[in-house]
């Protein structure tokens, strides 16, 4: 078969790190081809050199045989290769012909749009798809399933004739049904000669469509094969095999009794049913990809969200939480996922956000406890070695690690029983990241409880003393520390075992 | 902003009054700048003592609903009912005192009106995605329309004692509402510096999911904000009704824009978490600083707006260019 795309040992170093090593990757017309790794192995670097956002340092990229260079976007339109994101670039006040045309529609010789041939050209393109009968010209995109807009956008981008399709995630916001409707979409198109690099993290989905797959790890090319020469497994050691480095705090806790107990906690629509138990002195793990539902959970538990019904026991004794406020009372207090929007007020300083969760504690009608107030501030600042020029730093001049730190502060001022960190390495440097796995660990051993987020495995097999795996809003997994592997955890995340008997 | 904060941290005197002068050097000395200029035009005319009381008492009325504005506005929000508040206030007081009612309760009942069209402001911006900006809009139209039905759109004359409240004079020289206005300035700056409530205004103008997930009840506290705001205009209303005479159904017309003028000159920012009393007041000053001194130089009442604006303008354009660096 004829390869319409080839890229040759490409590099892509950003200021001395190697984000991509020498890849190659190579594309033929009519297949889809699996483009897998974890986070941070380097397909959205790849895929960005395609798109003409990055440059490549170094290597060659080839078009039909011809050697390109793709400095721009627009170089890479002209190219014939068109990426659809994850997620949605309609314009919801226009119709689908609209959109498709969406910066050439057709004029009339007045200037006027041309609505006419706007319609009929749109109506040929989603002709040429098969799905003309589905999804009108007429339609506006909020009467469109998230999958129906998903093929209005791949119409517009097959109007401009590409023949080189990016798809990064497509299904991750879909539902299952959705998920079927475009994985049959996406093989009608390989059918009709178009080339498609697919990424996902569902590996079920995987297996499903891709005649190939290629494999990176850390920046490096592993290996191109034939879905057919591979089994599950053989592709997440693939995607895995590497030695952990020696970041990881020793981990060496003795659980205690048990502090808090979540039943059957179901939403109606996304959660279905998620049990689970945490002890004191334990660090237990929550793995899944983005959008399983871990976040969802430690929000209903915490009373950001209301509408679930679940029962929840601190030390035995049932709880109602209905706001944040009374989760804090209880002991319980989540250091959310985004810092920067959930986390602090980032035009006040240090000492404002860190008291922010105990002013009652703090201020008695109109006098503040100032003693009270700095002693906390220093203590917090000192045990979590934040940087800052004083505690009246403004946060949003803080580093990520720094204001993560802030974060952290403001969680523990509060004294809780129970921490529940929702990704709180995500973005931050090493340096930092060591620091909070300690603080961690160290919490853990002074007898909190803690519920600890991860999209980074290596951090989840490291320090959880158990783990969690959820997928599309299910939990999917229980493994204690004496069975974590990647494998296992890998496999129950991405939903490749469902309905895992649990042992507990 | 953020810069200059962390500037003040270090170097900011500890003597309230210093502190003072130092955080609002910069409007304080437009403040001065104003002063000087109008004095100079005006052969010094403009200094003469009757015309500083007539500018303090003026002060003193705007800056009471500027004190409420600038509270919904830390939070994020906007009022635009305050005009409206106020001549519910105002007529109601008129109608009630004119029925014979006692002027004691008829005052009280006057700022009670303001202060319930206060709660549904909040009660509606708290509980609802209803934008401030509309809500308020709503609550300014409909309380207008009630201060017109109730005077039958004219004044509504009352005479009496009653007067006393609004042109009186504490040992003879000093105007009640500048009393008024400074009892005010103390109740509303302790609450917005010496309170939980006070942080957690902030907090949510700041970043209201951080304050969500910092366990504040913002419902709760943006209800009363606007409540208060509420309170205060009532007060600004009966302050008025007795100092006219009259309970007047237009009264405040445009008034919500001064206001928001006096706390955007002193420094209050429009996407919440930045603002304060003693900067609005000063904000307050200027804005009728401005006025007066148009006035005595015979500027025609339509160019006044023109100033207005420009000053708005450039004050705001001052302030974020001193921010920046």
């Amino acid at each position: 078969m004829e390869t319409i795309l080839e890229m040759k040992d490409i590099s892509k170093h950003f200021s001395g790190v190697k984000a991509l090593d020498k890849i190659q990757f190579n594309l033929r017309k009519g297949e889809i081809h699996s483009l897998l790794g974890e986070n941070g192995a380097g397909k959205s670097t790849m895929i960005k050199i395609l798109a003409g956002i990055y440059d490549p340092t170094e290597g060659q990229i080839f078009i039909s045989g011809k050697e390109v260079k793709i400095e721009k976007v627009s170089d890479a339109k002209e190219l014939g290769i068109s990426v659809i994101h994850q997620e949605l670039s309609l314009v919801p006040y226009m119709t689908v012909a609209e959109n498709i045309y969406l910066g050439r529609m057709p004029s009339k010789k007045t200037g006027f749009v041309d609505d006419k041939k706007l319609e009929e050209d749109a109506y040929k393109v989603l002709e040429r798809l098969g799905v003309q009968d589905v999804i009108s010209v007429r339609a506006y995109p909020a009467s469109l399933t998230v999958a129906q807009q998903q093929m209005v956008e791949i119409a517009r981008a097959l109007s401009v004739d590409s023949k080189i399709l990016i798809m990064d995630e497509p299904t991750a916001s879909l539902t299952e049904r959705e998920t079927v409707q475009l994985l049959e979409f996406v093989k009608k198109l390989r059918n009709q000669g178009v080339a498609i690099i697919y990424i996902s993290h569902r590996m079920d989905e995987v297996f499903q469509i891709s005649d190939r797959i290629t494999v990176f790890r850390d920046g490096q090319y592993i290996t191109t094969r034939d879905i057919g020469e591979v089994s599950y497994d053989d592709v997440i050691r693939l995607m895995v095999g590497r030695e952990m480095k020696d970041v990881y705090p020793e981990v060496n806790l003795t659980k205690g009794k048990e502090l808090l107990k979540v039943e059957r906690l179901d939403d109606g629509k996304f959660l279905k049913d998620v049990s689970f138990t945490l002890h004191q002195g334990e660090i237990l793990g929550f793995y899944g990809l983005v959008g399983s539902g871990r976040t969802e959970i430690m929000r209903y538990l915490f009373g950001i969200d209301r509408g679930a019904s679940f029962r929840i026991y601190m030390e035995g004794q049932e709880l109602k939480i209905t706001k944040p406020k009374e989760a804090i009372d209880a002991g319980i207090i989540l250091a959310p996922e985004n810092r920067k929007e959930q986390g602090l007020v980032l035009i006040q300083d240090i000492r404002f956000n860190t008291v922010l969760t105990i002013l009652d504690r703090l201020i008695h009608g109109i006098k503040t406890d100032k003693r009270q107030e700095k002693a906390i501030v220093e203590e917090y600042m000192s045990k979590l070695r934040t940087k800052a020029t004083s505690e009246a730093h403004v946060t949003g001049q803080l580093s990520g690690g720094n204001q993560q730190k802030v974060v952290l502060a403001k969680c523990l001022a509060t004294k809780p029983k129970i921490l529940i960190l929702d990704e709180p390495t995500r973005g931050i440097d090493v340096g930092a990241k060591f620091e909070i796995y300690k603080l961690i660990t160290q919490l853990a051993e002074e007898g909190v409880g803690i519920i600890f987020i991860s999209s980074e495995l290596p951090e989840i097999l490291n320090l959880s003393t158990r783990v969690i795996t959820m997928h599309e809003g299910k939990k999917t997994g229980e493994l204690d520390k004496s069975e974590l592997s990647e494998e296992l955890v890998l496999k129950y995340a991405t939903g490749g075992a469902e309905n895992v008997n649990e042992k507990k | 902003m953020s810069t200059k904060k962390n500037k003040i941290s270090r170097e900011v005197p500890t003597n309230p009054i210093m502190k003072y002068l130092y955080l609002n050097k910069g409007i304080l000395a437009g403040a001065l700048g104003i002063f000087l200029v109008f004095g100079v035009l005006t052969e010094f005319k403009f200094w003469g003592r009757a015309n500083l009381i007539n500018i303090l008492r003026l002060t003193s009325l705007d800056s009471i609903a500027a004190f409420g504005v600038t509270l919904v506005i830390i939070t994020g929000g906007i009022d635009l009912s305050v005009g409206a508040l106020m001549a519910c206030a105002s007529t109601y007081c008129a109608l009630l005192i004119a029925n014979g009612l006692h002027p004691a309760a008829a005052l009280l009942i006057g700022v009670l009106i303001a202060t319930v069209f206060g709660a549904v402001n909040g009660g509606i911006v708290a509980n609802t995605k209803i934008p401030p900006f509309i809500v308020t809009l709503g609550i300014m139209n409909i309380g207008r329309g009630i201060a017109y039905t109730c005077s039958a759109g004219t004044p509504i004359r009352i005479s009496g004692d009653f007067g006393e409240i609004g042109n009186g004079y504490l040992f003879d020289t000093i105007p009640y509402p500048i009393i008024y206005a400074a009892v005010i300035l103390a109740i509303t700056y302790v609450l917005l510096n010496k309170t939980k409530f006070g942080r957690s205004i902030y907090a949510i103008g700041g970043n209201a999911e951080a304050a969500k997930f910092s366990g504040i009840n913002s419902r709760k506290v943006i209800w009363i904000v606007y409540t208060f705001a509420g309170f205060l205009y009532g007060i600004y209303g009966v302050i008025s009704c007795s100092k006219l005479y009259s309970g007047q159904p237009t009264l405040g017309q445009g008034s919500e824009l001064t206001a928001i003028a006096a706390a955007v000159v002193g420094g209050t920012s429009m996407t919440g978490g930045v603002g304060r009393i003693g900067a609005t007041f000063i904000g307050a000053l200027i804005m009728d600083l401005l006025t007066s001194g148009l006035n005595f130089m015979n500027v025609p009442f339509y160019w006044q707006y023109v100033c207005q604006g420009a000053v708005v303008l450039g004050a705001v354009f001052i302030d974020i260019q001193v921010k920046k660096k």
